[in-house]
């Protein structure tokens, strides 16, 4: 499937470009096999792996199919795995996905605040991308940072305490 | 005691279900041990030749000492147990998973093709299902029905599994996957590709074990009818010899019988101009590729040489094996070369100009539906074989014009294209074509009929089977295998070369061609077993056993095509085979 | 008064979590010299007697597990640790390897020891990734000092560790979806039997424990002075690590004796409710946890007297909400929660979650009818009763345990 962004909104369309696997990447996703010793069962961590290095954080197409030819492994498990697990993307998220944390003890901890002034900062709803490809927001469960609560999770690294606006805007300002 | 073996007592398990005593062997699932007292405990994605998925819970009965209830297809037996199937807390669980299951389906059951035969709907009828409060949260998502042969209605979807696991554990292929998770969970292809960009081979496996409407057959119903009633049309029709020990399951009969004669006459009674038998042309089949294998073995050609008679078989090797291909026999399938006789000799024959006639094939299969919109099947812009059907569709066009199968009288095939031998008969089941073929070979070489007939280390439901025969000047070794997975590992141990074999016999389809992917639902081993040995009981009574004796062969070699193997032969009866290129290749 | 003690935790901010040297000169691996001179049998009789239970929810007799495991006799046997605390509110874990790491990998190893295990897997999930390198380098160091490897310290005894990654997936905690993830497919639940301790990950014999409950376990081995079986009473000995957190003023992990009064915990270890507020209610161990109101204060913290108030310790997490959230909000948040999370393979969980997730909301609009009430009731009874996993068995716990704490707020007037 490719994908094409109209309006901030991900459009499925065969019109669009095709992923292309330079010889570069194809080259890295190598690498994350061999440290993953060419091992099917270890599958999930190959795709965490390539999905970060590829700037949209998603395992495109042609990816899935270049991992399957080389493990090997069926590429209809490896499309299980993508939809599967919330921390992998059969489709294009973004440089920086905000994920915000949707469970209870952030929530009660007036998460809703941290999730509109995020969504105010960046001009876009869940799911959408920013404009340039760089931000998008995924609301996810729980990710033990209730400690700190509320608190966001970009690229793996958690940001806690963001409970007043300022925070919040300061804390993206990191990545603008 | 010398029967020891036989006498060996498997350990017995005493319980009571719904206070009555049941003895059934250890190891016995409460589902199974509720059949025995005639209970039939509603179940979805149980089936009796799969793992056990445990997914739709509707199975679900209280056993005594549980806190929760027991899904019953997953639960063994034990000495005491108490089992309670009809309590109200079980009612009221089966019921709640069935309107859990109705309010995310898709309910146009008027117009569904399983519309009367849907695992569903016979459960709902059976529990008087209303649907009171709960919406309806079915996502209505495309049918996707770009291929000749499968159609997928992914909003009939129930989860169940069957499909899933047939795909994977008996097909070895995967084409098909779970995908995504919660409400959002749906039976799909990777990527949700069209099942042509897949591994699919169209086997049909998938459509034959779906409890619901979800995987169909392309329905070409309509297609025939208009031909029948299409003025300037001379129809003829060829039926697989899988069909007549099949049909009968959907009519009243039991598993594995024989109805041939009524057969004839439905579609004598549904307007076919005539009616013919694929057992003729798989006859013709023999001929070639008896001849072809030993044309491979004095001049050193390819080997082994594989069958070519199973198109799910073919589109496996196609798209996963392109390098085995020169090893496949050039000769066409039974339906394919009926196909060509009927639209070049039958023409001469009958005097009916071809651009009148229309093929139907009555198939077992539904890869059949792809073979016959190759372009090789064919000339001149016309296809060989016009439409094909399942015996699934044959089934539903008797229904339509309102045949009492079980009531018709018995009739004969046609001539000339109807008459078969017990090898052209024995096609129809794992090891058949292996058999017709040593049969016929094993006269040409040796100059005297093979005693006994009967080839049984080829016969059999297990799914390798290999034996070595003495044809005097040399022996010849051979294999038999069933199911696309065992095809896999046949293939990788082709690949590596360690098949010192001279023929092998591979069908995609369990069990072989009776246990097709178009076959009536409700297919299952025990049921294939019982057609194999139908099959068997037919080449027995029949006059002519072996394909070159077929009088109907002899005249057709005669009159018009010389000897096997022969340019016409050739022209009319081979074809050839291509590499399906990969959506992506690597380097 | 809450006192938090330092037992599980003692070795937190002793030494460099980074440094097997650090680590040695606490006394690191003590408790694994001293298992590997003992018989595999009386090491499963010490966690028996000190009635140490399984951490990760099901609070099965840890003792009992490793005994029965140690039984099965087969030529190759795993171990598996789950590092997969997906329950909300539980965060106990991620202290402990963050922390102890080594402690960690000593413990599974004395598990593989007791149970003759040859290969112990952790299952660390997705959302601690960034913990990831803290325990490649434990297993590396612990390689290359022979305390973790091929025949280590000369023992005969050879044990590997081999670290996996989750990918966001709260049912992969559950045993079977776990193995399943680690064999490289989408985690979904398989029947049981066959048990884990028989057939788990590729099908060899598996014994699996929490996190926590591994880390007890060198500590008790060096428990010379009794220490451990010096807290709690009867079914409940010993400490507990339990993750406070929601309206309090300290959220944080505490390690706390069995025993403790939930007051204790919230209004004193963490401090209370800030701003002003009352409590609404309280959440016990995790998402799929039940809850309870302010009539539990006083009740202590054990397995008995937890279950006795109708509540359980499960993922050991407390989960304090304020009065500004309504119980139905309350309840919306952990629906929202498990309607993501169904792996959607049974038919109760994936299509149950959806429907009470819209009564939820039906209600939250002020159209729920009675009908509707009473068919939430049924289908989330359904759920518990006929899932395939724990997973649907439990999600339904928090509505079914507030429909008895908090009757009124399923009323509604009028009939349907």
């Amino acid at each position: 499937m490719r994908f094409v962004y109209m309006g901030g909104i991900l459009m499925a369309t065969e019109n669009a470009p095709e992923f292309v696997i330079t010889d570069e990447l194809a080259q890295k996703i190598d690498r994350v096999l061999d440290e993953h010793e060419r091992d099917a069962t270890q599958i999930v961590g190959v795709l965490l792996d390539v999905q970060d290095l590829i700037e949209q954080k998603y395992v495109p197409q042609p990816v899935a199919f270049y991992i399957a030819q080389k493990l090997p492994i069926k590429v209809s498990v490896i499309y299980d795995c993508l939809t599967f697990y919330n921390a992998l993307s059969d489709r294009p998220r973004a440089k920086y996905p905000v994920q915000i944390c949707r469970s209870v003890a952030c929530k009660v901890n007036d998460s809703d605040t941290l999730f509109e002034t995020v969504k105010d900062v960046l001009g876009v709803q869940p799911g959408e991308v920013t404009y340039d490809g760089r931000f998008t927001i995924e609301e996810v469960p729980c990710f033990g940072a209730c400690d700190v609560a509320p608190a966001v999770r970009i690229n793996g690294k958690v940001y806690g305490h963001l409970d007043t606006p300022d925070k919040i805007r300061a804390m993206l300002a990191e990545f603008m | 005691m010398a029967e020891t073996n036989d006498t060996k007592k498997t350990e017995m398990v005493h319980l009571k279900i719904n206070n009555i005593p049941v003895e059934v062997p250890a190891g016995t699932m409460v589902l199974a041990a509720a059949q025995k007292i005639g209970i039939d405990i509603p179940h979805l994605c149980y089936h009796p030749d799969q793992a056990i998925k445990a997914k739709c819970r509707i199975c679900s009965v209280e056993v005594k000492g549980s806190r929760k209830l027991s899904a019953s297809c997953t639960t063994v037996v034990w000495e005491g147990m108490e089992v309670f199937t009809d309590t109200q807390l079980v009612r009221d669980t089966q019921v709640g998973i069935l309107q859990l299951i109705m309010a995310d389906h898709d309910k146009d059951c008027l117009t569904c093709p399983r519309n009367n035969h849907c695992e569903l709907q016979t459960l709902c009828a059976r529990f008087n299902i209303q649907m009171p409060n709960l919406p309806d949260v079915t996502k209505m998502r495309t049918t996707e029905n770009t291929n000749p042969a499968i159609v997928r209605h992914p909003s009939k979807c129930i989860k169940c599994g069957r499909c899933f696991r047939v795909c994977k554990d008996v097909q070895g292929v995967e084409a098909l996957t779970f995908a995504g998770r919660s409400s959002d969970m749906i039976v799909t292809t990777p990527y949700n590709l069209p099942l042509e960009k897949t591994d699919c081979t169209f086997c049909g496996q998938c459509s034959l074990v779906c409890p619901t409407g979800a995987i169909v057959e392309k329905d070409d119903t309509q297609v025939v009818l208009d031909a029948l009633q299409n003025p300037e049309k001379h129809v003829i029709v060829q039926v697989a010899p899988a069909v007549r020990v099949a049909l009968g399951d959907a009519f009243g009969y039991e598993g594995g019988a024989i109805v041939t004669g009524q057969m004839v006459t439905a579609l004598k009674m549904l307007g076919f101009d005539k009616v013919f038998d694929t057992n003729f042309s798989a006859d013709l089949t023999i001929m070639e590729e008896g001849a072809e294998l030993l044309q491979r073995i004095e001049k050193g050609g390819k080997m082994p040489m594989l069958t070519s008679c199973s198109p799910g078989w073919i589109n496996f090797i196609e798209k996963h094996y392109p390098s085995l291909l020169p090893h496949l026999s050039t000769a066409k399938s039974p339906m394919s070369m009926f196909g060509a006789v009927a639209k070049t000799y039958y023409p001469k024959q009958s005097g009916v100009p071809v651009k009148n006639i229309f093929t139907v094939a009555i198939m077992p299969c539904t890869a059949k539906k792809f073979e016959a919109a190759r372009p090789e099947m064919g000339r001149d812009g016309m296809r060989d074989v016009d439409a094909v059907l399942t015996t699934r569709e044959f089934i539903k066009l008797i229904r339509y014009v309102g045949l009492s199968f079980k009531d018709l009288p018995e009739s004969q095939f046609d001539s000339p294209l109807g008459t078969g031998s017990g090898a052209g008969a024995i096609f129809g089941a794992t090891g058949g074509v292996m058999e017709a073929a040593l049969r016929t070979v094993y006269e040409k070489v040796t100059g005297k009929e093979a005693k006994p007939l009967e080839f049984n280390d080829v016969r059999g439901f297990a799914g390798v089977k290999e034996a070595t025969y003495d044809l005097g000047v040399r022996k010849v070794k051979v294999a038999v295998c069933h199911t696309l997975l065992n095809a896999r590992k046949m293939m990788d141990r082709l690949e590596k070369g360690e098949c010192d074999y001279d023929f092998i016999e591979v069908m995609a389809c369990p069990g072989g061609c009776i246990g097709g992917g178009g076959q009536p639902y409700d297919t299952t081993n025990e049921i294939r077993k019982k057609r194999i040995a139908s099959l068997y009981e037919i080449d027995k009574s029949l006059p002519y056993r072996k394909s070159h004796e077929n009088p109907d062969i002899i005249t057709l070699y005669k009159d018009f095509l010389g000897e096997p193997l022969s340019d016409t032969a050739h022209h009319l009866l081979h074809t050839t085979y291509h590499q399906v290129h990969k959506l992506y290749e690597f380097k | 008064m809450g006192n938090e003690v330092k037992f599980i935790t003692k070795n937190f901010g002793k030494y460099d979590p980074m440094s097997i040297d650090s680590y040695l000169s606490i006394g690191g691996f003590a408790g694994l010299k001293r298992a590997m001179a003992m018989d595999g049998e009386d090491i499963a009789s010490l966690l028996a007697e000190a009635k140490v239970k399984g951490r990760g929810g099901a609070a099965y007799d840890m003792g009992r597990k490793w005994s029965q495991s140690r039984a099965v006799k087969a030529p190759h046997k795993l171990v598996i640790c789950n590092a997969d605390e997906g329950e909300t509110c539980t965060f106990k874990d991620r202290e402990l390897i963050k922390n102890d790491p080594f402690n960690l990998i000593e413990a599974i190893t004395i598990c593989g020891y007791t149970v003759n295990a040859q290969d112990g897997y952790i299952y660390l999930r997705e959302e601690y990734r960034h913990l990831r390198p803290l325990l490649l380098n434990a297993i590396k160091q612990a390689e290359e000092r022979n305390l973790l490897g091929d025949n280590i310290q000369n023992t005969g005894f050879g044990f590997h560790i081999h670290l996996y990654s989750g990918a966001g997936a709260y049912v992969c905690g559950e045993g079977t979806a776990l193995i399943r993830s680690i064999e490289g497919k989408a985690g979904r639940p398989r029947k049981k039997p066959p048990f884990m301790k028989v057939s788990g990950l590729f099908a060899l014999p598996t014994c699996v424990n929490n996190v926590e409950s591994f880390s007890i376990v060198p500590h008790l081995l060096m428990d010379d002075e009794r220490e451990y079986v010096s807290y709690g009473s009867g079914e409940s000995l010993g400490t507990k690590l339990v993750s406070v957190g929601g309206n309090v003023r300290r959220p944080g992990v505490y390690e706390i004796p069995f025993g403790t009064t939930v007051r204790d915990i919230i209004y004193d270890l963490a401090q209370g409710i800030p701003g002003g507020q009352s409590l609404r209610l309280i959440q016990f161990g995790g998402a799929s946890g039940k809850v309870s109101d302010g009539r539990i204060l006083d009740t202590p913290y054990t397995y008995d007297d937890l279950k006795a108030a109708g509540v359980t310790v499960g993922s050991g997490s407390v989960l304090v909400v304020d009065s500004r959230t309504s119980v139905l909000d309350f309840l919306r948040m952990t629906q929202e929660f498990f309607s993501e999370e169904s792996c959607g393979q049974c038919t109760p969980c994936r299509e149950g979650n959806l429907h009470i997730k819209l009564i939820l909301e039906k209600m939250a609009r002020g159209e729920a009818t009675q009908a509707d009430i009473r068919d939430m009731k049924k289908f989330a009874t359904i759920m518990s009763i006929s899932s395939l996993c724990g997973l649907g068995e439990s999600a339904q716990n928090a509505l079914l345990s507030a429909m008895k704490i908090f009757p009124k707020i399923f009323e509604i007037g009028g009939a349907a």
